[in-house]
Formats: C-alpha cells, sequence, structure tokens
C-alpha cells in the first residue's frame, strides 16, 4: 500500500472536484476491492476520496415508472435484504447474496459492485506480465493456468473474467446505470456499461474519469414469479463463479413470454445474447428450447488449455437453471445447484 | 470440582475463555515497548542471482530505521550445520540474506525494518532489485526423467527408505489371474495456519533475547537462534503459548525468526517480524508427488503382489523426504512386493511435513488400487480389506503392540450403513443426484519422543508441571493436566501445565502426532518420582501414622495420601507442606518409549472411513453429504478433543480431495494463488455430516498410559474414500487430487 | 493535501471513546492491534479471504482488514474483548468452548463476532442456512462442525430473532 492522502465529499460535485482530472485520485466507497488492490500494489492512488458522505445515494426508492432506484452507496447487503428487493426482484437478491461472503456484503456498496475489477490470478500478481495492469507488457494467462478465464468476448490481449454475481442479475434485469460527471448526467443501459477487452483490456467499463455512478435503476418488470440463480465453483461459498447463471422468465401457462438470460464467470461482462432470449420467446418451457438457447448463447465460445470445460459446464448450467427458474423455490443458499 | 479419574472424560480446554475472550496472545501479539516492525522482500525470479540493490528510494522515506539485504548483513554462523534446524533434511540448508543467488521464487532477499508497520511495508515495495535470471524447473510431472535417490542424512532415522523387494514382485504380477494399476497425482499444497508466520523479539542487552516465536518446537527455535547468531543457548528464550495452527509448517523455524533476529542484535532493538499471507507460500509445503501403483491377486481375492513406486518433489539444496510408498504392506500381506521412492529436484523451497505427510498421498493411492483390485475381483471393498487382514505386520513379520482396524472397520460400516450399498456404479441416486459409498483404510506411525518434565508441588498443595512443548490446538495442555491429574490424585483445578516456554524442560518439535504421547508419558514418570518424595516426607513427619506404612500401601487420592485400607486415614499434601516446612517439593525426569521391549514389534495407529458423495448427475459438482471415521488409537485420554482432532483431519481429507491445491505456473516458476482467496480450503458450507468413533484399543504394550497420538489419523483414510465414492456414483476413475468437479462432466 | 497528513479519527471501541491520529492508510485491523493493543481480532490473510478480523461496526459484522480506520471516524466498533459483559462470558462464547469450537483459536474471535453479526441479522433460519451466512469465516483446524453447532444452540435458545 503506497502512502496517499484522504479526502472526504459530501456531494457529487464535491467528488469531481477532489478527483480534480488525476486518474491516481481515486474514489473509494465500501473499500473492499480497492483496498485489496491497494495492497497488493495493483493499483496506487495519489489521493482517495471518500464519497461515502454523500447522502442522495444512500436509499433504494420506488419509481414512478414501477421501477426502482439502488442508491451507488447502498450496500450489498442491505440491497438483497431491502423488502421491495425481495419481494420484486428476487433474482437480483439472490444473485447479491451468492457473492462474496455477508461481511463483504455489509461492507460493499452498489456502485462499487459493478467497478470491482478481475480476479484474474496473473491481474493480482504485480510481477508477471498483464495486459490489464500493465498495458503491453502481454497476458500471462493464455498459456497459463487458465481455469477461471474467459471463453467468450475474450481478446489475444485479454482472457479475464469480470467477478461480479450483483451484476450478473442486473444484466439480465435490464438496469441501466445513472452516472453523474463534470459534463453532466448521463445514462447507460447495463450490456453497455462493461467492456469487452479488445485491445484496451485496462479499460473495465465506460465510466470515465471523474464521472461517479449514483444510483442503478430497475426496470418495472423484476421477473419475480420465475426467476433464479445458479453459481458454480470450487467450494460451497465464498469463491467466485466458475460459471454462473441469471434467469428471469415471464411464462403464460408453458409458454414463455419473456426471457432473460446473463451468465458470469465466462467473460470480461455479464453475458447476455438477445437472440437466445428472442429464441425462447413464445415457445414451451421444455428442456429441448432451454438446450438450444444455450448453444445460441454459447456461439463462438472459445476454451484454453484448463478452462475448456466452462463450455459444456455453461450449456448445463444454462439449461439447469432454466429448470430451477420454473420451480424457484428450489433454489438452495449460496445458489448451489438444485433439483 | 472436577472428577477424577479425568482420563476418559470429554473436558473443555482449559485455554478456552482465553480463546473466546481475545485475551490469547500469540507471536505477533505481544505488547512491546519501542518495538521496530520489520517486512520481509521476496525474489521476483525464481533462479539466477541478484546483480544490483537500489535502495535510494526507501532511504528518502521517513521511519525506516534499516534495510537488510545480502550485501549488508551482519556476519552469521559460517557452517550450514549450525543452521539444521531438528528437522533438517539432508542437503545444504537455505541461509536467508547469505548471498545473492535465487534458489526459488518468493526467495527472501531483504529485510526493511521501520518505526511502523505501515512504513514497513511501504519501504519494502520501494526497493529495487535487479537480477540475472536462470532457466529454472518447477513442475514435477514434466521432470520426471532427473528422479534421484534420496540423500541420506540424520532425519532418514525417522522417515526410512522404503523397504527392500520381497519375492518377485514382476513375475508374480505378470501371471496373476487379477490385476490392476494405475497412476495417482497429487497437487502442492501449503500449510496455511490461519496464524501468519511472526517473531517478536525482545532485546534484553547484550546478546541476550527473548523471542515470542509462531513454531511448533519452542526449543528447536532457540538452537537455531543460538547456533546461527553464536549467542549462548540460555540467552535465548523461546516463548510459544498460543500457536494459532501449524500442521507441520513451524517443525522447522521459519524466515521471519532469522529476519526478526538479525535485527534486533544489529539494531539493538526490539523488533517483530510478521509475514504476510502471500509470504506463507514462499516456504515449506506438501510436495507434488506422482505414483505409480501395480496390485495383483489370486482368484479368492487374496492380495498376491504389490508394486508402490513414488516421486516426490524436493528443493535443488534439500533432499526433503516423506515415507510414501511404505504403508501398504503394512497392512496387507502380500508375498511379493516391490516398492521404490526418489525425488526430483526442483527450483523451489524445500517441503516440509504436512500433517500426515506422506501417509495421506500414499494411502490415497493404495486404498484407491485396493477399490480398482475390488471391483475387478467383482469383491466387496469392505470384504477385500477383512480378507487381506493381517494382525501381525507383514512388512516385519512383527506383531502390532496394538491393532483394532478391524473394529474400525465393522463399528464404522454399521454405523455407516455399508450394507444398504449397491455396489454397482451409477446404481444409486437421489433426484438429480448421483450417489456413492466409498471406503478406505487408514495407517499412521505411532511415534513417540524422550521427553523431560518437571513436577512442582506447592506449599498450598498445587501441582505445576513445566514441559517446553507447544500446543498448536491439539489441546495439548487439557490434555497433559488430566493425565497428572490421575496420576497424583487432584482435580484439574489445582493442576497447572506450563509450556510452550524453551526455558522448561526438554519436549521435541509438536509434530508426528507424538506430544500426548511424548510428555504424558514423561509426565507420568516425573509424578511418580514426586509420589515417592511425598512419602518420604510425609513418613519423616514426627508421629506421621505413615511411617511403618510400606510405600505399596500408600495411595494418593483427593490432594491427600491415604492408607489404601483404610482410606479415612489421610494427609493431605497441604498438611504435609506444612509439617516439614517446605515451600515446594520438586522432581524432574525424562522419559522416553521402551526401545528395547518395543522393537519386537510394530506400532501404528489404524482408522477406517466410511463416506457418502452426491455428485450432480448433469453438472458434476461434487457433496460430501456423511463422512463415518473410526480410529484406533490407544486410550483416548480426552474425547472432546481427541475427536476435533479427527473431526478436523477430516475436513483436511475432504479439503486434499476435492478443494486445497497450491498453482503452480510452470513458465513463470512461481505459484499463482498465494491467497486464500483462490487457495480453496472448505468453507462451513462445504462439511455436512461427520461422525468420529473411537475404536475400544486397549494397547499395554506402545507405553504406561497405553496411547497413541490422533493428529493425523483422521486425515489418512479420507481422499481415498471420497476418490471409490465419486467411482462408486459415476464409475469415473479420477486418480489426480484435488478432483475438480468438471473432471466430471 | 500532503500524504502524510494524519487525521484526528474518533472511534468508540466496546464502549470506550478513543481519538486517534491516524495516517489514510492504517487499516482499522491494524489500528485496533498495533495502536489500542486490542490484539483480539486476528490478522489472518488483511485482504478480505479469511473473516479472522471480523468486528461489529455500529452493530454489523465487518472486515477491518479492509477497511480504513479514517473512514471509520464516528463509529461504534465492537471487538471481541467487548463481546463478555465484565466477568460474564456471552452464550456464545460458552456455546464454543462448550461445542469445542475451535483449536487453535486463532479465526474463533473473528466466527464468534460473525456469529453475532449473523444472529442478530435473523437471516438465517436453518442450519444449511447458518452455513452459508458463516462462510466467510475460514477455520483451518476444521471447527466447522463444532462452530455451527454452536451456533445453532445458541440461535435456538431464542433471543435474537
Amino acid at each position: 500500500m503506497n502512502n496517499f492522502a484522504y479526502a472526504k465529499a459530501t456531494d457529487v460535485n464535491q467528488a469531481s472536484a477532489q478527483l480534480n482530472g488525476s486518474t491516481q485520485n481515486k474514489i473509494v466507497a465500501g473499500g473492499t476491492n480497492i483496498n485489496d488492490l491497494l495492497k497488493y500494489f495493483v493499483t496506487q492512488a495519489d489521493k482517495l476520496v471518500d464519497i461515502n458522505p454523500i447522502i442522495d445515494n444512500h436509499t433504494i426508492t420506488q419509481l414512478d415508472n414501477g421501477g426502482v432506484r439502488l442508491g451507488a452507496l447502498v450496500t450489498n447487503a442491505d440491497t438483497a435484504y431491502h423488502p421491495i428487493i425481495e419481494r420484486d426482484y428476487p433474482l437480483l437478491s439472490k444473485a447479491i447474496l451468492a457473492g462474496a461472503s455477508a461481511q463483504i456484503r455489509n461492507m460493499a456498496t452498489n456502485g462499487g459492485n459493478l467497478n470491482q475489477r478481475t480476479r484474474c490470478y496473473y491481474f493480482y500478481d504485480v510481477n508477471t506480465p498483464c495486459n490489464k495492469r500493465e498495458p503491453g507488457s502481454g497476458c500471462s494467462a493464455i498459456k497459463g493456468y487458465n481455469r477461471i478465464h474467459a471463453i467468450l468476448g475474450q481478446s489475444e490481449s485479454c482472457i479475464a473474467v469480470f467477478p461480479s454475481d450483483m451484476c450478473v442479475a442486473l444484466a439480465a434485469l435490464g438496469a441501466t446505470v445513472n452516472i453523474t460527471g463534470p459534463d453532466g448526467d448521463r445514462i447507460l443501459a447495463f450490456a453497455d456499461y462493461h467492456r469487452l477487452p479488445g485491445d484496451t483490456p485496462h479499460i473495465d467499463n465506460n465510466l470515465k474519469h471523474g464521472e461517479i455512478i449514483t444510483g442503478i435503476d430497475l426496470p418495472a418488470k423484476g421477473f419475480e414469479k420465475n426467476y433464479s440463480y445458479l453459481k458454480l465453483r470450487d467450494r460451497a461459498s465464498y469463491s467466485f463463479a466458475l460459471v454462473s447463471v441469471a434467469i428471469g422468465f415471464d411464462l403464460d401457462g408453458t409458454i414463455i413470454s419473456e426471457a432473460r438470460i446473463a451468465l458470469g464467470g465466462v467473460a470480461h461482462k455479464p453475458w447476455r445474447v438477445s437472440e437466445a432470449e428472442d429464441f425462447l420467446k413464445r415457445k414451451k418451457a421444455t428442456r429441448e428450447n432451454f438446450a438450444a438457447a444455450a448453444d445460441i448463447i454459447l456461439q463462438g465460445a472459445v476454451g484454453y488449455e484448463h478452462n475448456n470445460f466452462k463450455i459444456p459446464l455453461a450449456k448445463r448450467a444454462i439449461i439447469r437453471n432454466c429448470m430451477m427458474a420454473l420451480n424457484p423455490e428450489s433454489q438452495r443458499p449460496g445458489a448451489q445447484p438444485s433439483l | 470440582m472436577t472428577k477424577l479419574p479425568s482420563i476418559g472424560q470429554p473436558v473443555s480446554r482449559l485455554e478456552g475463555r482465553q480463546k473466546v475472550t481475545g485475551s490469547a496472545k500469540y507471536a505477533g501479539e505481544y505488547n512491546v515497548s519501542d518495538l521496530l516492525y520489520g517486512y520481509v522482500v521476496n525474489s521476483t525470479i525464481t533462479k539466477g542471482k541478484i546483480t544490483a540493490i537500489d535502495t535510494s528510494a526507501v532511504k528518502a522515506l521517513k521511519g525506516v530505521e534499516a534495510i537488510f539485504t545480502h550485501e549488508n548483513r551482519p556476519s552469521t554462523a559460517w557452517f550450514d550445520l549450525q543452521y539444521a534446524d531438528m528437522d533438517a533434511p539432508p542437503g545444504t540448508v537455505f541461509k536467508p540474506l547469505h548471498d545473492n543467488k535465487i534458489k526459488f521464487n518468493g526467495q527472501p532477499i531483504a529485510l526493511v525494518v521501520a518505526q511502523d508497520f505501515e512504513t514497513a511495508r511501504y519501504a519494502a515495495t520501494l526497493i529495487k532489485f535487479e537480477y540475472e535470471e536462470e532457466a529454472f524447473i518447477t513442475g514435477l510431472v514434466t521432470n520426471l526423467d532427473k528422479a534421484h535417490e534420496p540423500k541420506k542424512g540424520l532425519a532418514t532415522m525417522l522417515k526410512p527408505p522404503p523397504p527392500p523387494p520381497v519375492g518377485d514382485f514382476e513375475k508374480a504380477y505378470s501371471c496373476a489371474p487379477v490385476k490392476v494399476a494405475a497412476q495417482y497425482t497429487h497437487a502442492t499444497e501449503h500449510h496455511n495456519p490461519l496464524e501468519m508466520y511472526a517473531s517478536t523479539v525482545v532485546y534484553e542487552g547484550k546478546g541476550k533475547l527473548t523471542i515470542y516465536d509462531k513454531t511448533q518446537g519452542t526449543i528447536n527455535s532457540q538452537l537455531f537462534v543460538a547456533n546461527v547468531f553464536g549467542l549462548h543457548y540460555k540467552d535465548v528464550r523461546v516463548l510459544s503459548p498460543f500457536v494459532g495452527g501449524g500442521f507441520g509448517s513451524g517443525l522447522r523455524p521459519q524466515y521471519q525468526l532469522f529476519m526478526a533476529v538479525m535485527a534486533s542484535l544489529e539494531l539493538k532493538h526490539n523488533v517483530r517480524v510478521t509475514l504476510d499471507r502471500s509470504q506463507m507460500f514462499t516456504f515449506g509445503h506438501r510436495p507434488q508427488t506422482v505414483q505409480n501403483l501395480r496390485f495383483a491377486a489370486d482368484a479368492e481375492g487374496n492380495v498376491t503382489a504389490m508394486n508402490h513406486s513414488g516421486i516426490g518433489e524436493t528443493s535443488s539444496y534439500e533432499d526433503y523426504a516423506e515415507i510414501l510408498t511404505s504403508w501398504s504392506h503394512m497392512l496387507y500381506p502380500a508375498k511379493n512386493t516391490l516398492f521404490e521412492y526418489d525425488l526430483v529436484s526442483l527450483d523451489l523451497p524445500t517441503p516440509i511435513d504436512m500433517r500426515a505427510p506422506g501417509g495421506v498421498s500414499g494411502m490415497h493411492a493404495i486404498e484407491c488400487m485396493m477399490d480398482e483390485l475390488a471391483y475387478e475381483l467383482k469383491m466387496d471393498p469392505l470384504e477385500l480389506r477383512l480378507k487381506n487382514y493381517s494382525e501381525t505386520d507383514p512388512s516385519t513379520g512383527k506383531p502390532y503392540t496394538s491393532k483394532a482396524l478391524k473394529q474400525c472397520y465393522l463399528e464404522a460400516a454399521e454405523k455407516f450403513g455399508w450394507d444398504k450399498r449397491n455396489p454397482q456404479p451409477g446404481s444409486m441416486q437421489r433426484g438429480n443426484k448421483l450417489v456413492g459409498y466409498g471406503m478406505a483404510t487408514g495407517i499412521w506411525d505411532a511415534y513417540q519422543f524422550p521427553a523431560r518434565v518437571q513436577v512442582i508441588l506447592t506449599k498450598e498443595g498445587k501441582l505445576i508441571l513445566h514441559n517446553a512443548t507447544t500446543d498448536i490446538g491439539t489441546g495439548t495442555m487439557t490434555v497433559m493436566t488430566q493425565v497428572a491429574a490421575d496420576e497424583i490424585g487432584l482435580p484439574l483445578e489445582d493442576i497447572t501445565f506450563d509450556y510452550g516456554d524453551s526455558k522448561k524442560p526438554f519436549s521435541m518439535f509438536q509434530g508426528g502426532s507424538a506430544i500426548t504421547s511424548s510428555t504424558g508419558v514423561a509426565i507420568v514418570a516425573v509424578v511418580k518420582e514426586l509420589k515417592k518424595k511425598i512419602i518420604k516426607k510425609a513418613k519423616g513427619i514426627k508421629g506421621s501414622p505413615f511411617s511403618d506404612i510400606k510405600d505399596e500401601d500408600i495411595i494418593f487420592k483427593d490432594g491427600a495420601i491415604a492408607l489404601r485400607s483404610n482410606p479415612e486415614l489421610a494427609l493431605s499434601f497441604k498438611d504435609i507442606m506444612t509439617l516439614i516446612k517446605e515451600t515446594e517439593l520438586k522432581a524432574k525426569k525424562m522419559a522416553g518409549p521402551d526401545v528395547l521391549k518395543l522393537k519386537n514389534y510394530s506400532k501404528a495407529t489404524h482408522s477406517a472411513s466410511f463416506v457418502e458423495v452426491e455428485v450432480d448427475k448433469e453438472l458434476g459438482t461434487i457433496t460430501v453429504t456423511r463422512a463415518v471415521t473410526a480410529v484406533a488409537a490407544g486410550r483416548i485420554i480426552n474425547p472432546k478433543t481427541a475427536r476435533s482432532q479427527v473431526l478436523g483431519s477430516m475436513i483436511w481429507g475432504i479439503s486434499k480431495a476435492l478443494h486445497e491445491e497450491t498453482i503452480l505456473d510452470e513458465n513463470l516458476g512461481k505459484y499463482m494463488n498465494a491467497n486464500l482467496g483462490e487457495y480453496h480450503i472448505p468453507v462451513h458450507a462445504d462439511i455436512h455430516d461427520l461422525d468420529v468413533i473411537f475404536a475400544d484399543e486397549k494397547d499395554e504394550l506402545i507405553n504406561e498410559l497405553g496411547i497413541k497420538g490422533v493428529g493425523e489419523i483422521g486425515l489418512v483414510a479420507i481422499p481415498a474414500a471420497i476418490a471409490n465414492a465419486i467411482y462408486h456414483a459415476t464409475g469415473k476413475r479420477i486418480n489426480s487430487l484435488p478432483i475438480h468437479f468438471d473432471a466430471l462432466l | 493535501m500532503e500524504t502524510n497528513t494524519t487525521h484526528t479519527t474518533s472511534l468508540r471501541v466496546n464502549g470506550a471513546d478513543y481519538r486517534l491520529d491516524v495516517l489514510p492508510w492504517v487499516s482499522l485491523l491494524d489500528a485496533l492491534r498495533e495502536k489500542l493493543n486490542l490484539t483480539g481480532t486476528k490478522k489472518g490473510c488483511d485482504h478480505g479471504q479469511c473473516g479472522a478480523c471480523t468486528v461489529l461496526a455500529d452493530g454489523k459484522r465487518v472486515l477491518s482488514c479492509l477497511t480504513l480506520a479514517v473512514m471509520k471516524d464516528g463509529s461504534e466498533i465492537t471487538t471481541i474483548e467487548g463481546i463478555a459483559q465484565n466477568e460474564q462470558l456471552h452464550p456464545l462464547q460458552k456455546a464454543f468452548i462448550e461445542h469445542d469450537a475451535f483449536q487453535c483459536g486463532y479465526c474463533t474471535p473473528g466466527q464468534i463476532c460473525s456469529g453475532i453479526g449473523m444472529l442478530k441479522e435473523g437471516r438465517a433460519h436453518t442450519r444449511e442456512e447458518v452455513a452459508e451466512l458463516m462462510s466467510g469465516n475460514l477455520c483451518r483446524c476444521g471447527a466447522s462442525k463444532g462452530i455451527i453447532d454452536a451456533l445453532m444452540e445458541v440461535k435456538e435458545g431464542g433471543g435474537y430473532e
């Protein structure tokens, strides 16, 4: 951890001012990721700007359009356990509770969840080449131990995955991200927030320096009747997904009227393929149709020496979780597989 | 007041209150005045040499007191031997900051000392090293052609090479009607006790040090420091009353001790060095192994031939050996055997014993091979074990001092419900899950080391015992107090077992499941000695009712001596002490195993584990839903703490089978998951129904207490039982540990 | 702003008020252990991966290793040293001793603080849920069974939900 200055910001303008145009000045909210990165020297900072004092962003509010606004500074735990979220957006609640640990969820904020960085071993080890940490240095994972890495959307320069569970649900729900900054406010669709690595893997998302997330808006539709979050990993809890799947269905009897499927643990961002969701529209909720949708989602998937298994695993996980979404009470703590 | 006999009672840990209130102090927690903090810098290359060091950025930092590298370290002992601790394998011991050579990635190459922890931590990142890199090798499987026979040395006594061949294995195997063969590979594991290595060194002036050290051997650390730094051993006191886990990693002094002592002596200051979690991956570990086995049986299921050839990993400078391939013939009476064990020297730190070293890796292979053989014979796996059961040790022909393995098999099988098993793989299902039952045998040595104990009877009639051993969480303090209580006839409240201090009488390091026997037997011996003194003193009291009583007619009961025929006639210890006008009575005694008697016997602890797994049919995810382990380890002093030892090792077995592995990147020559986020040990949610049985095993030969250790035996059978259960569930033999669930897709 | 500027930080720890001048990069964990000599809170990884440093901050279980002390200005912190009332152990502390829910004892303070936080949250109803919501606390000795047994006993003893 290097030596840095610390300042509090009580409103978003102050936060922008404190950041002062320098990328070496960084925002801290829950601190669960940045403090870790600072300790490992993956990140260095001249100044941390503590945005917790910003009062506006600490609440969850019902919106006039039937949706809900999640304050950027509300903790993951308070979001997951919020009565509105539990009732109307249980998919989001389950996904959040599948992530990290209870302590971390008590600290980590919603805004921070979107901005967390990859858990790639090579990214975290400052003595190994990594294009994300040090552009141009190379990717150690492609020829290294890549069990946890991407199978979709990766590039020659980076095969890291985005580690969030919450964001997989937010992607499935079609949330939007409210951003404010020196150039004013803007709204990004969730799918446009995170980026694929391409040849700029050091840029995780489209938040510009100086901007901050003020909140995340959930649309009115919460898929509260048929939803499921499934997370597959190397132990039952407190570890990152090898593959995770968020599902939301609107059903008309046995016919799917709307489907949402997003994957985690497989790409540089939550992975959602609209063709697959369109395919399921007005089809029967059957295993065969789910399998066909899974094939569409996984088109173009490419594995490496240690993560080839993710391709068949993701397919089976999609099918299973579609089945679980038909029977949402089958879900188990830690988003473990059931049925 | 606690009741006697205490042995056999499930006494709660006597230090429990300190541990649940946070008042238990560990090595890096002593509040010492004017403390300086050291932070270690580690090599970022795997092999080569340091060509330049730039410390200018550090020197500019306020609060930095000193930087030590090989260029400016104070002089230390010349000879390797003086660096060799009690557990040093044959070879040339690693000497921190000795010269510019880099032997492994993460090698400690500098120490920064500063006025506070944060400054030291930051400064450690600012030193710039230039290196000249050399080619390295770190993978075992890719370098098997470089295997060599392990060097022999002092450590070979405790870890002999495998026994010579018996009969003609190749011939017997080629002619056998039923045979199996397989290769087993194991990943690297790191002990990762939750407390990170730390030493707080108190500079007492002129070559005198008091050291709070995280270690499994206070005297081992003491002698190491004295030898390396040329101090008189009496001037070095090492204290480790609370140790936050060891699992073998503390059997050798770790480098934070060297660093902290060096800095303390040089700066004449109190110094603390604590390692960070990634540095916990820069010293000893459980080695990678590759094992090839071939077993054969006759048509009736008698095992006729066993070949177990294993290759382990060691460093470039020491030959660390395990007992990996010698176990099968201690169990199964095959007439033809061939056992081999070799090492490959890699550019990694020397491995160090890790809970059930060799045993758990070797028995995984052996018991999976036996399972395969059972299937080949179309025989129940338990029946095959019983068919080949030997009351004596087939490898030596000697009888065991005791062996209740058969009871372990039968009691555990019954409790588990083994008879409900349909042998057909994949035949048992529960919804979307395949259910598998697997079993395996465990065996571990029953070590006993020499130990010395001092006992003091105070004028209040209470007992204080002194011994240098640690209590790494095993329950040593509680159990030793119980042993003493029964021997002297005092309640636990009146006995203090004072330990974890090199100043106290000798104890070996706490390893090999040996301390309960070692120190326990010494306690019995020394208390007997004290009792003689008490009787003598009591008889000498003017008008003593005991003057004419024979010693054997006097008993010790409720803090008093009494007449055996009339216990009402008693004289309390307190009264005796008052009457003889002495402040204390003392005795000191060394005790060890009865080598002469024991040389005619083999000695071992045994276990049998039965495991149920559920495997998701589609996704392959594996859950150990139930496990029963029966242990035969002689008399159990404290069923509560002993059970915890076995439960803990069963979880270690689950971890070894399914979770933990240190990921080695051979291109970079380093470990990539040197943290607890990616080095997966089981979380609470991974642990389901676990059950422990202690088989009734009376052993009148092993030692006076009839006890064997329980620290490791509970681990040995679990990995194979899990692998066998997975086979039973899925029909797939996964012989590489840990088993990743995707291998079942 | 200079990087060597200390920040006066008020903490109420186990009922006692402290005013500390801390540098921004000092973690709450290091402040407790090194500055207040409250070493009951343990450092097992320093990266939020083991749970040994769990304390209750304003009643919620959090990881003190990933918390900057300066960011807890004005907070009420309860560490393991503040769990027992005078000489009277908390029911969970008693249950830990009774169920032998520890061996080396190093993860224990974190397990107990986390357990108290979990019981207060009132979200765990079954053994499976308790185990899941306690999975942020690793125990290397393998005392999981005793830990969950102790928590179930105290939970079922009532007073938390």
